[in-house]
């Protein structure tokens, strides 16, 4: 087994992971479960990064970096949807993106 | 390059497989908590691939954090779902063919480019210590992601709690701001 | 890799073997010394847990309708599993099962983990006192995470490195605990915390039937009740480990010095935890928040000062 194919194997099942979180995110309806949807895109993202770091730069930490820069977002991403759901819960019951259309031209 | 040895080969396909499996179950099962603690399986698979490329930071760190995030998001998915414990099956999708198609195609694509791509095939010297090389980046040559990544979750923590509150500082201390004690629903450790 | 680690001087079986063993010893001496605290120690002290122990093992299960099962089982077995995993980085005698680059984020992740097993074992039942007891483990999780977190990298600051037995080497000249003495109380708060015992034990409290272990029975209980001993019993060597000087003492030979003060310490929080009364989740959030963040806070600036100054070389 080459390494190149090790790193190809892995790159793929992290775009895997990107198609399946890319459904989820586009496909359902409430707004807990699309942000599960983007998490799993970002999942992929960091095993990306993880592979790119062993087998093409690892004497460089750029690639270590970049996956602390997703941990960032994801995190970020959680806080401000949850604090969004709350939000616009709080303001007229509304947990689905479906009802919450209001910028629609 | 450099190659896995056998044992990490064998882990990292195992993994794998598991973390897309999991990642399915996500949008497959009926209840919930399932579909959050599938979530968890996916990315604490891709935590065991990290450990096993040498990350061993990164993957206990993203086991860490995306733990704590999973055990909240739980408690979001019971309080906003209809159907939490999948006692009653229902769908709740919208345009399932077209996201299914785009999701499908992204794959297509950013895999023939992966299979297609010629790899470079170098064989660069590896540091001793993977946590030793992303501690110096991020407090030495990478400090400004460092700085950004600071401000931001400062940031995101003011501006959830200002969305994610509904009561200001007149709800607490009255219209003249001059209660001796805050109004909290909850009162809290100091009985203020 | 400065030292060996345990795998790698046993093979892989016996040091795992061991490791197993001394997390269920630790957990034998934790249930021991508390049921001596509570109730007084006899001959049969150390022999009760085990007793019971054994009666769990053969008790039928009772269940509740319509579990989550897989989810149930899941969060039962993980409790333990993650009390072993988190000794694994514990340095026992000098050595750890396994040593990577960031121990202490290791240790910090199992314990992490336990919020995803402690919710799931009160969610799997489906009943309401269980459910209520993983909430308010979750709350109380918001509380202790981030002082422990401040506390652990306190030690790691003055190492400078996450490995434990480079911290155990740093405490050669004084043991941590000397300058870091927040840090300290704070880790051992948090493991009585993390195990939801002691003035931690809302989660599991009597005014709610028990909690999430209100519906367990039978090994499902045997392995929750486990898991918090061994988790008790590994906080308090990783605390031996990471401030009172791991096997430093004269005389006698290191791992028995190790064993000595994690007994002590094991002896010391059960002694203070079972004359405190029980703390409720909405206090214990506001208190970790409001105090012991910016303590730890101030502790790990004052450790940071000193390693500066060259205090810790």
């Amino acid at each position: 087994m080459t390494a190149e194919l090790v790193l190809q194997i892995l790159l793929t099942v992290a775009v895997a992971l990107v198609g399946v979180g890319l459904f989820g995110a586009l496909s359902q309806q409430s707004i807990v479960m699309v942000m599960m949807g983007l998490e799993l895109v970002l999942n992929g993202v960091l095993l990306a990064g993880g592979a790119a770091w062993y087998f093409l730069t690892p004497e460089l930490p750029d690639a270590q970096v970049l996956v602390v820069v997703a941990l960032v977002v994801m995190a970020v991403e959680m806080a401000m949807g949850f604090a969004v759901t709350v939000a616009i819960y709080r303001a007229r019951q509304v947990d689905m993106v479906d009802m919450a259309t209001d910028l629609r031209g | 390059m450099t190659e896995l040895s056998g044992w990490a080969f064998t882990a990292v396909a195992v993994l794998g497989v598991l973390s897309v499996a999991a990642g399915i179950a996500v949008f497959v099962v009926d209840s919930m908590a399932r579909a959050t603690f599938a979530l968890l399986a996916s990315f604490l698979a891709v935590a065991g691939v990290l450990l096993a490329l040498d990350l061993v930071y990164l993957a206990v760190v993203t086991a860490l954090m995306m733990t704590i995030e999973m055990a909240v998001m739980a408690v979001f998915m019971i309080m906003f779902m209809m159907n939490p414990a999948g006692l009653m099956p229902m769908t709740m999708v919208h345009n399932a063919k077209g996201s299914a198609v785009i999701g499908a195609a992204t794959f297509v694509v950013l895999a023939v480019g992966i299979w297609t791509i010629d790899w470079p095939t170098r064989n660069p010297p590896r540091p001793d210590d993977s946590t030793r090389q992303l501690g110096e980046a991020i407090m030495g040559s990478h400090m400004l992601v460092m700085l950004v990544i600071g401000i931001s979750l400062f940031a995101t923590i003011l501006a959830g709690t200002v969305l994610a509150t509904a009561r200001g500082r007149y709800d607490r201390f009255g219209p003249d701001l001059d209660a001796d004690r805050p109004d909290d629903p909850v009162p809290g450790g100091f009985r203020r | 890799m400065p030292e060996q680690t345990l795998a790698e001087a046993w093979g892989l079986a016996p040091a795992v073997l061991g490791v197993v063993a001394v997390g269920l010893i630790l957990g034998l001496v934790v249930a021991a010394v508390d049921r001596a605290v509570v109730v007084g120690g006899t001959v049969g002290t150390v022999a009760a847990p085990l007793r019971d122990g054994a009666r769990l093992l053969f008790e039928q299960r009772r269940t509740t309708l319509a579990p989550d099962r897989l989810l149930w089982r899941l969060g039962c077995a993980a409790v333990p599993t993650l009390a072993l995993l988190s000794l694994a980085v514990v340095p026992v005698g000098g050595r750890t099962l396994w040593s990577t680059s960031a121990d202490l984020v290791w240790f910090n992740a199992m314990e992490a983990l336990l919020w995803a097993a402690v919710w799931l074992v009160g969610w799997g039942p489906n009943a309401v006192h269980a459910l209520t007891g993983g909430y308010r483990f979750l709350a109380q999780g918001l509380a202790y995470e981030l002082p422990l977190m401040f506390a652990l990298i306190t030690a790691g600051l003055a190492a400078g490195s996450l490995r434990t037995t480079d911290v155990v080497t740093a405490q050669e000249g004084l043991w941590f605990v000397v300058t870091m003495p927040v840090a300290f109380v704070v880790f051992v708060a948090s493991a009585a915390a993390f195990a939801f015992w002691g003035p931690f034990t809302a989660p599991a409290g009597p005014d709610i039937a028990g909690g999430v272990t209100s519906e367990l029975s039978g090994v499902d209980r045997l392995l929750v009740d486990l898991g918090r001993a061994v988790f008790l019993g590994a906080a308090a060597a990783m605390a031996t480990a990471l401030f009172l000087g791991g096997d430093a003492g004269p005389w006698l030979p290191g791992p028995v010095w190790f064993l000595l003060k994690t007994f002590a310490v094991v002896t010391a929080l059960v002694w203070v935890g079972r004359r405190v009364p029980v703390l409720r989740p909405d206090r214990t959030v506001e208190i970790g928040w409001m105090v012991l963040v910016p303590m730890t806070l101030l502790q790990a600036l004052v450790v940071a000062v000193l390693v500066l100054n060259g205090f810790y070389a």
